[in-house]
């Protein structure tokens, strides 16, 4: 029976890096490590000298990573992106998903293909929700500045709010702009102006 | 009529301007393309977009393609560098501690001198300096190596070089982990900005006619799709003209700074576009004749000689042959598809593929005609030249 494999975890956000950690325990059995601060990454990992890194493919200071592919001390192991080790498909797979494994030279394709794929289908569910939630938030502010944009309106024109939204919406049409942007213009111009 | 869509990635930097110019000044869609424009996180994420196939081009590290073509780097696919994007724009920041030591020192910060700038910073290191760049093969590590190593410092040996994101680089430096650093605009004019540290020197002032940022496909791309990376090349060509004109300066940085590209401020964004850089908090303001060039002097003609140097650099500090190293670096930049790309287009374009880098002195007054010839400076610091040609 081999030595169970070391995998590090980069995720600064607390609740993501338990739900990985989850997927990754219930795929096998791994020695897991954590890292939240990714100040001076590169160090962080080599002192915890891993077999499997996973970082998500968002997190600026993966290229703090690359650094360990140069590996060159005589304790350092060099590692590689999986790329050259797993299948075709896992390596599209896990870019899509959003998270890059790094792993030691050597690394038997067999044992890393149950990581990856808890890896990845976790990964992909939080590429989901972070689409889902920025469209949410983005939606939210764009109802609030068409809603100043209406106040103002409705104030320097002495019309009702249905009115003050028609006129907006013409303008959006007319000027082929989104409502949002009109608004936005209209707050801008106000700002400038007060 | 949209046009063919083309998935193409970029990092929000200043020299991304070529790119996200061809599709919002419309050169895109004059010859049949809609740049689909991805903003990705690092430069690792970029080039996995670019070989994985999400994205079929990419603004890219020059060194990067070269790199990967010796097996440097987790790159699986062959990369082609079918047009250079962009000459210098980098600069080399101090932390403000060791600024107090160079100013102690007696340091102008004149921003032009890279031999004075050096010696006054190898005076001042403590220990081996701390140097951030953002990405392991880069023009920001290679001059960096080759300007101490010039100035008799030991490099790569005496220099502790770390990686560090552009937009973490002011957080390195407020930590105190990094004594200096070299990173593109307009990341060097923040840390200033946030008083953190001082500009020392333009990259500019160490090789004058760096490649800086290249226009990368997968090879394969590049010989099944020639009719469409031509219209690319194109439409890449024509941006940097526009953007060399002096008059494109404020729109351009008025586009650069939207949110969907680089999201800040026009004004910081317009220091690399002009060339006038304030070095430090206090204001102090110094310009830089060709900061960043995107077109005069065939900027975006991908020479191999380019490749080569980048490759031989790359050799001598990874144990690698070197001879071997440049003829693999030369498949890499494809002046050929360049040239074949801009035949139909009338202008004038480099024949050779190779030159001798470093051997053009700035342009001189004719004495007959007294007309200034139309060439770029292309000189390395200490004199050096490079001509693969003499092995």
């Amino acid at each position: 029976m081999p030595r169970p494999l070391s995998i590090v975890l980069v995720e600064p956000d607390a609740d993501r890096a338990a739900e990985v950690g989850d997927a990754l325990r219930a795929a096998g059995e791994f020695e897991l490590h954590l890292i939240h601060d990714t100040n001076r990454l590169a160090r962080q990992i080599q002192a915890l000298n891993p077999d499997v890194v996973l970082i998500d493919l968002e997190n600026p200071s993966r290229d703090t990573l690359e650094e360990l592919t140069l590996a060159s001390g005589a304790l350092e192991r060099p590692v590689a992106m999986f790329v050259d080790r797993a299948g075709e498909g896992l390596s599209a797979a896990a870019i899509e998903a959003g998270v890059s494994a790094y792993v030691v030279d050597g690394m038997q394709p067999n044992r890393l293909k149950p990581i990856l794929d808890a890896a990845i289908a976790r990964f992909a569910l939080f590429q989901r929700m972070r689409t889902e939630l920025a469209e949410t938030k983005r939606a939210l502010e764009e109802r609030k500045v068409i809603d100043r944009a209406k106040g103002m309106i409705m104030k320097a024109r002495g019309i009702n709010e249905e009115q003050a939204y028609a006129l907006m919406r013409k303008t959006a049409m007319n000027k082929n702009q989104r409502m949002a942007d009109v608004a936005q213009s209209l707050v801008t111009a106000a700002e400038l102006l007060s | 009529m949209k046009g063919a869509r083309i998935p193409v990635g970029f990092i929000p930097l200043v020299d991304a301007a070529p790119l996200i110019v061809a599709q919002e000044m419309g050169f895109a869609a004059e010859e049949g393309l809609d740049l689909d424009l991805q903003r990705a996180p690092s430069w690792s994420s970029l080039r996995d977009m670019l070989c994985f196939g999400r994205v079929d081009a990419a603004h890219m590290l020059s060194p990067l393609p070269v790199a990967s073509a010796l097996g440097l780097g987790n790159v699986g696919t062959g990369l082609a560098a079918i047009s250079v994007l962009s000459i210098n724009g980098n600069v080399i920041g101090v932390s403000a501690e060791m600024a107090d030591r160079l100013r102690a020192q007696g340091h102008d910060f004149a921003f032009n001198d890279a031999h004075a700038a050096g010696h006054a910073l190898i005076e001042a290191a403590q220990g081996p300096l701390r140097i951030a760049v953002p990405f392991p093969f880069s023009m920001h590590a290679e001059l960096l190596y080759y300007w101490l190593n010039a100035l008799g410092y030991p490099a790569p040996q005496g220099i502790d070089i770390r990686t560090v994101p552009p937009p973490l680089m002011a957080e390195a430096i407020r930590a105190g982990d990094v004594d200096a650093f070299c990173v593109g605009e307009p990341w060097g004019s923040i840390v200033v900005e946030e008083a953190l540290g001082s500009l020392l020197l333009p990259t500019s002032a160490i090789w004058s006619f760096a490649p800086e940022k290249v226009l990368a496909v997968r090879e394969d791309w590049a010989a099944n799709e020639t009719e469409l990376s031509g219209r690319l090349i194109r439409a890449v060509w024509k941006s940097g003209r526009w953007l060399s004109d002096p008059d494109s300066r404020v729109l351009a940085a008025e586009i650069l700074s939207r949110a969907p590209y680089l999201n800040m401020p026009p004004e910081m964004i317009d220091r690399a576009l002009s060339g006038n850089l304030t070095v430090t908090p206090q204001g102090l303001q110094r310009e830089v004749k060709g900061f960043l060039r995107f077109h005069k002097g065939h900027a975006t003609y991908p020479w191999d000689s380019q490749a080569q140097w980048i490759a031989t650099q790359l050799a001598s500090r990874m144990g690698l042959e070197r001879a071997n190293a440049q003829t693999r670096a030369a498949q890499v930049f494809r002046g050929e598809l360049y040239r074949s790309a801009l035949e139909g287009l009338k202008v004038d374009v480099p024949e050779e593929c190779s030159r001798a880098e470093g051997a053009i002195a700035a342009p001189q007054r004719d004495s007959a005609t007294h007309s200034v010839k139309d060439s770029v400076e292309n000189r390395f610091f200490d004199g050096q030249i490079f001509d693969p040609s003499q092995k």
